[in-house]
C-alpha cells in the first residue's frame, strides 16, 4: 500500500506557525492493525483507496503566522513496514510542532490539543473509502514492481502531482519501505524510477528497513537485490536500517529503565523510542518502538529545515556533503542519547558522551562498526542547548580515533539548530558515508547467490511478465560493482597520506 | 559618504546584525573625554556611513539582505526590529525558499543569474538613498554555497553596474577542521573569482576569533553570536570615523576609499586583516590601564610573528596575564620574541619554502587606527623600521596612523591594525591543498559539474591562487 501525504514541514516564523496537516492519499490496509513483523502475513489484501483527501482548515490556519515560507517534503510510505513507520514520524511531527508552539496553545484545554493531534491521524486510518483489492503482493518484488507498478502508476502519479502542486517549494520526497517484502520492495523502488523522471529536480531520501539475519521472508534476498539495483540507480541518498540494530537498542533501553539502579530514573518521553504518549490509544509493542527510533531519525533530519538555529543545514546539504560520488550514496545513521536521564542539570561530560556515542557501533541503526572502517565523510547535527564550542571540542577529541579517506581528512559537516526533540535539552543525528555500510552488503550478495544457485522460488518471480533471469543477474552485478567500489576504498585505509605535486606557477 | 552592505547568506547576515549593532552603541555610548560636540559630529558621521533615518526618527541601516532560505533573515529582521535602537529597511531583504545546498556552483550559476535584477534593484534603491557613494561592503562566507557562490556572482555584478565605486568584501575564513565537507572548494571558487572583481578583501578566521573568544574573552560555551560580536567589535574598530587631519572636528568622509589608498597599493595583493587591542571580557576591562607604548609593542609583534592567537607556538597574546598580574606592562614571556625582523646582508626568513614555517610576516602595507585617551603621544617608531616591509614599498608611503581622540566601545585606549602582509599565506596555502588533494580524486565534482561549473573552472582557481600565494611568498 502506498500512502502519499504532503508534509506540512513549515518552519515557524517567531515560533507561531503551526504546520498544517498534509492532505493524505492512502492507499492502504486498515493501519490500526498492527501486526508483529515476525507472524505470517495473509497474502491478501491490498487495498486501495480511491480519494482520501482530507484538509484540516480553519482551525489550524487560524494558528498560522503572517510572514511564513515553507519547504515542503512529501512523505512516501509503501507497503505494511513503510506505512507503520510513516504513522509513528506523524505522530511525532505533530507533537514536535506542538510542543515549539506551546505559548499558542496555552489558553487550550488538552482536550483541544487531542483532538488537533487526533483529528488528522484518526481520519487518516479511518478512512470509510477503502476498497478491497483480493490479490496481494505475496512477497514477490516483480509482483509490486511490475504488476502493481504499472497498474497503478498514473493514479499514483496524480496524486503526487496534486501533492506537489501544493506545495510552495518542494524539495524532497521522502520514500519509507522495507527491502525485503513485495509491495514496499517492488512498488516503492518502481516509484523512485517515476519520481525522477516526474520531478527530477526534487530531492529522493529513501529510508530502507534491510532484512534482519533471521529474517522469516525466505525470498527476501530476491526481494532485497532487485530492490538494490534501484537505489543504486534512482535514490539520491538511502538510509539503511536493519531491525536487529533497532531490536538490540531497544532491548539496551529497557536493561537501563529497568535497571533500577540509583541515578538511572529517566525522564518520561525522552526515549527515542517513546510515541506521544497520551495521545496515542494502541498499546504499544516492541516493533512501534523500532519504528519511533526511525520516525526520530527522520524528524531530525528535517529539523533544522523546519527550525531555526546558528548554523542552518537545509536537506539539499545533505547530499552535497555527504555523497562525494553519486554511486555511493548509502548513510550509516546514528541517534543519541537514547533516553535522558532525570538530572536536569547536564554536565559537558553528558554532552560528550552524547558526541562519543554516536560513533559507538551499538548506536549504527544497521549492523556496522563506523569506528574501524573508513569514512568518506561525516555530518552531525545537532539539535538543542549545545554551542560551536561543544561541536569543536568533541570534533577534535573523537577525530584521532576515527579513520577517514586520503582526501577528505577533515570531512566534517556540521549543523547546531536550536529546538530540541520533545523530551530532551539536546540530541545528535550523525550520519556517515563511511565502508562499514559494505557487510550488509555483501552478506546481502552471499544470501541471494546461495536461493539463486538453486533457482529456489525463482519460477514466482519469472512467471511475471517484464521478468528474466537477465533481472538478477544484472541487480547482482549492480551489487558487486558497489561493493568492489567500498573495497577499493578500503584497501586505501592504512596507506599514508601523501600530498600530491601542486601546480607551479611562475612567478 | 555612505557605505552600502551588502549581507549575504546565513553568516553574512548573523554577523551584519552585530556590526550595524556594535556601530550604533559604540556611536551612542557616553564618552567621559569628549565633548558634546566631538561626540555629536562622531555620531553624525557613523549615520552617514551606515544609516538612513525614517520619519520617526529609527535609524534604518544601509543595509540589503539577501539569502536563498528565509529563516536567517527573517530572524535578523525581527532581531534588530526588537532591539528599538535600530533597524532594517522594510523592503530592503530578498530571500528565497530553498537555499543553496552549500553548492558554489548552485549560487554561482543558478541564483545568480535567476535573481541578478531583483538584488541589483535592491541594491540600487539603497545605492540612492546616498547622498554620496563610497562604496560597498560585502559581508560573506567562503564555505556555503548562498554567500561564497551569490556573493562572487554579486561582486562581479557590482563590478559591471557600478565601476567607479569601491568594494570590499568582507569574508570569513571557515574553520580548519570543518564546518562544511566541500568547504575548501568553495573557498578557492570565491577567492578566485572575487580576486579579479573585488578591490579587497578583509578576512576573518574562524578560528582566530573563536580562540580570542576562548583565551581572551573567558567565554566558556562559545556560541556563533560570541563569535559574530568579537569580529563585530574588530570592524567596529576599523570602520567608525577617524579623523581626517591632525586635531580637527573633521572626519574623514571616504572610509572605503581611504583604508584602500592605505592598503591596497597594487591589485596583486588584496587580503588584509585587523588586529584589534586591547580585547577582553566587561569583568577584566573595569580592572585594566594600558599605556599606548605597552598596546604598541605588543601589536608590532603580533603584526610581525603573525600571532592571531596561535597556541601551538607560544604566539599568544598575553592581555590575560596583564590582568592577573595587576599590571601594565606586557607580559614578555607568551610572545615569540625571538622573532626579529632580518638583518641586512642575511638572507631573509621570508624567502624560505613553504614547507616551513613563515617565521616573519612581512608587510606590503599597515594601517593603525588608534582611538582614545592621550593618543597623540603614542609612539610609532616602531612600525615605521623598514625591515617590516617589502623591499618595493617605502615605510612613509607603506605605514599610515589615524588617530582619533573619541574612543571606542568601552575602552579608554584602544588600536587596530589592518595590515596587508603574509599572514594569510599559511592558511590559504592549506586551503587550496586540501581542495588539490580532493580534486585530485574528482571527490564532489559532480555536484558541481551539474550546475555548469567544470573542470576547467577549477583548474583555473587553482592556477590564480597559487599564483597569489606565490607572489606573497617573494615579498
Amino acid at each position: 500500500m502506498v500512502t502519499v501525504r504532503r508534509s506540512a514541514l513549515a518552519q515557524p516564523c517567531d515560533g507561531k506557525l503551526f504546520p498544517e496537516p498534509g492532505e493524505v492519499l492512502s492507499y492502504g490496509s486498515d493501519l490500526r492493525q498492527r501486526r508483529d513483523l515476525r507472524s505470517p502475513r495473509p497474502l491478501g489484501e491490498l487495498r486501495s483507496c480511491a480519494r482520501g483527501i482530507q484538509r484540516r482548515r480553519g482551525f489550524l490556519s487560524a494558528l498560522s503566522g503572517q510572514r511564513c515560507s515553507m519547504t515542503q517534503s512529501v512523505i512516501v510510505q509503501v507497503g505494511q513496514c513503510g506505512n507503520q513507520i510513516g504513522c509513528c514520524f506523524w505522530d511525532l511531527a505533530l507533537r514536535e510542532h506542538a510542543a515549539v508552539n506551546q505559548a499558542v496553545l496555552i489558553d487550550m484545554e488538552e482536550g483541544v490539543v487531542n483532538e488537533i493531534l487526533q483529528g488528522p491521524l484518526r481520519d487518516v486510518f479511518d478512512s470509510k473509502q477503502l476498497i478491497t483489492d483480493i490479490s496481494g503482493s505475496g512477497n514477490n518484488w516483480a509482483v509490486g514492481h511490475k504488476v502493481f507498478g504499472s497498474r497503478y502508476q498514473e493514479e499514483i502519479l496524480e496524486k503526487l502531482r496534486k501533492s506537489a502542486e501544493h506545495c510552495d517549494c518542494l524539495q524532497c520526497f521522502f520514500v519509507i519501505h522495507s527491502m525485503g517484502g513485495g509491495t514496499g520492495s517492488g512498488l516503492g523502488t518502481y516509484l523512485l524510477k517515476v519520481l525522477e523522471d516526474e520531478f527530477p529536480e526534487v530531492y529522493r531520501f529513501v529510508t530502507s528497513v534491510y532484512p534482519s539475519g533471521e529474517d522469516d521472508v525466505i525470498t527476501s534476498p530476491y526481494n532485497s537485490i532487485l530492490a538494490m539495483k534501484e537505489l543504486n540507480e534512482h535514490a539520491d541518498c538511502v538510509l539503511p536500517i536493519d531491525n536487529q540494530s533497532l531490536f538490540d537498542i531497544i532491548s539496551k533501553i529497557d536493561l537501563v529503565v529497568n535497571s533500577g539502579k540509583l541515578g538511572t530514573t529517566i525522564k518520561p518521553k525522552s526515549l527515542v523510542t517513546s510515541s506521544a504518549g497520551t495521545f496515542k490509544k494502541w498499546q504499544e509493542k516492541p516493533f512501534d518502538a523500532m519504528n519511533n527510533i526511525v520516525a526520530n531519525l527522520l524528524l531530525s533530519l528535517t529539523s533544522s529545515a523546519r527550525f531555526e538555529g546558528s548554523l542552518n543545514m537545509d536537506l539539499n546539504e545533505i547530499s552535497m556533503n555527504l555523497v562525494p560520488f553519486p554511486q555511493l550514496h548509502y548513510l550509516v545513521s546514528s541517534l543519541t542519547p537514547l533516553y535522558t536521564l532525570a538530572d536536569v542539570n547536564v554536565p559537558p561530560r553528558r554532552l560528550d558522551q552524547m558526541f562519543s556515542d554516536a560513533f559507538s557501533k551499538d548506536h549504527q541503526l544497521i549492523r556496522a562498526d563506523p569506528k574501524h572502517s573508513l569514512y568518506l565523510a561525516c555530518a552531525l547535527m545537532v539539535r538543542g542547548n549545545v554551542q560551536i564550542s561543544d561541536l569543536r571540542r568533541n570534533i577534535e577529541r573523537l577525530k584521532p580515533s576515527l579513520q577517514f579517506v586520503s582526501w577528505n581528512q577533515e570531512g566534517w559537516k556540521t549543523s547546531l539548530c536550536s529546538v530540541p526533540p520533545v523530551g530532551h535539552s539536546h540530541s545528535l543525528l550523525a550520519l556517515a558515508n563511511n565502508t562499514c555500510v559494505k557487510p550488509t552488503f555483501v552478506e546481502l550478495r552471499e544470501r541471494f547467490l546461495r536461493l539463486y544457485k538453486k533457482k529456489a522460488h525463482l519460477h514466482h518471480y519469472l512467471q511475471i511478465e517484464g521478468m528474466e533471469e537477465s533481472c538478477f543477474t544484472e541487480a547482482e552485478s549492480s551489487l558487486s560493482a558497489l561493493i568492489r567500489e567500498y573495497n577499493q576504498l578500503d584497501a586505501t585505509k592504512s596507506m599514508p597520506v601523501e600530498d600530491l605535486p601542486r601546480l607551479s606557477v611562475a612567478v | 559618504m555612505s557605505i552600502v552592505t551588502v549581507q549575504l547568506g546565513q553568516c553574512g547576515n548573523q554577523i551584519g546584525f552585530e556590526v550595524f549593532d556594535a556601530l550604533f552603541i559604540d556611536s551612542h555610548c557616553p564618552q567621559r573625554l569628549s565633548s558634546k560636540r566631538e561626540n555629536e559630529a562622531y555620531q553624525a558621521s557613523c549615520k552617514e556611513r551606515f544609516f538612513s533615518e525614517e520619519e520617526n526618527g529609527v535609524p534604518i541601516a544601509r543595509a540589503v539582505l539577501v539569502d536563498m532560505e528565509p529563516k536567517v533573515i527573517n530572524q535578523t529582521l525581527s532581531k534588530a526590529a526588537q532591539s528599538g535602537r535600530w533597524k532594517y529597511g522594510q523592503h530592503s531583504s530578498f530571500c528565497q525558499k530553498q537555499g543553496s545546498g552549500n553548492n558554489w556552483a548552485y549560487g554561482y550559476s543558478v541564483h545568480g543569474p535567476r535573481h541578478e535584477e531583483s538584488i541589483r534593484n535592491l541594491i540600487q534603491k539603497e545605492v540612492e538613498k546616498c547622498d554620496s557613494l563610497s562604496g560597498f561592503f560585502i559581508i560573506m562566507s567562503m564555505a556555503g554555497g548562498t554567500g561564497s557562490g551569490l556573493g562572487a556572482f554579486v561582486t562581479q555584478n557590482l563590478q559591471d553596474q557600478y565601476s567607479n565605486s569601491l568594494k570590499m568584501n568582507q569574508i570569513i575564513w571557515p574553520y580548519g577542521t570543518g564546518e562544511v565537507i566541500v568547504q575548501n572548494y568553495n573557498s578557492i571558487l570565491t577567492l578566485s573569482h572575487l580576486y579579479r572583481s573585488s578591490d579587497a578583501l578583509l578576512v576573518h578566521e574562524n578560528d582566530a576569533v573563536h580562540k580570542i573568544c576562548a583565551k581572551l574573552m573567558n567565554i566558556k560555551q562559545i556560541s556563533f553570536s560570541d563569535i559574530n560580536q568579537v569580529l563585530a567589535h574588530q570592524l567596529g574598530s576599523v570602520f567608525q570615523p577617524t579623523y581626517s587631519a591632525e586635531g580637527s572636528f573633521h572626519y574623514r568622509r571616504n572610509p572605503l576609499g581611504d583604508l584602500m589608498e592605505n592598503l591596497v597599493p597594487h591589485p596583486e595583493f588584496k587580503m588584509l586583516g585587523v588586529r584589534n587591542i586591547p580585547q577582553m571580557s566587561e569583568n577584566s576591562l573595569a580592572y585594566s590601564t594600558f599605556t599606548w607604548a605597552g598596546l604598541l609593542k605588543h601589536l608590532r609583534q603580533m603584526l610581525i610573528s603573525n600571532a592571531k592567537m596561535e597556541e601551538d607556538s607560544l604566539k599568544e597574546s598575553c592581555i590575560t596575564d596583564v590582568l592577573e598580574a595587576q599590571r601594565t606592562v606586557v607580559c614578555e614571556k607568551r610572545i615569540d620574541w625571538q622573532i626579529r625582523p632580518p638583518l641586512p646582508g642575511l638572507p631573509s626568513l621570508s624567502k624560505m619554502s613553504l614547507n616551513k614555517e613563515l617565521h616573519f610576516n612581512t608587510s606590503i602595507a599597515n594601517l593603525l587606527i588608534l582611538r582614545g585617551k592621550d593618543v597623540h603621544s603614542a609612539d610609532l617608531e616602531g612600525f615605521k623600521d623598514p625591515a617590516l616591509y617589502t623591499s618595493w614599498l617605502e615605510p612613509v608611503n607603506a605605514f599610515n596612523v589615524w588617530r582619533t581622540q573619541r574612543a571606542f566601545s568601552k575602552y579608554e585606549k584602544s588600536a587596530a591594525l589592518v595590515s596587508n602582509s603574509q599572514f594569510l599565506v599559511k592558511p590559504l596555502d592549506m586551503i587550496v591543498g586540501k581542495a588539490w588533494n580532493m580534486f585530485a580524486s574528482k571527490a564532489y565534482v559532480h555536484q558541481y559539474t551539474k550546475f555548469g561549473i567544470e573542470e576547467e573552472d577549477f583548474l583555473d582557481s587553482f592556477a590564480l591562487l597559487e599564483q597569489v600565494v606565490a607572489s606573497y611568498c617573494t615579498l
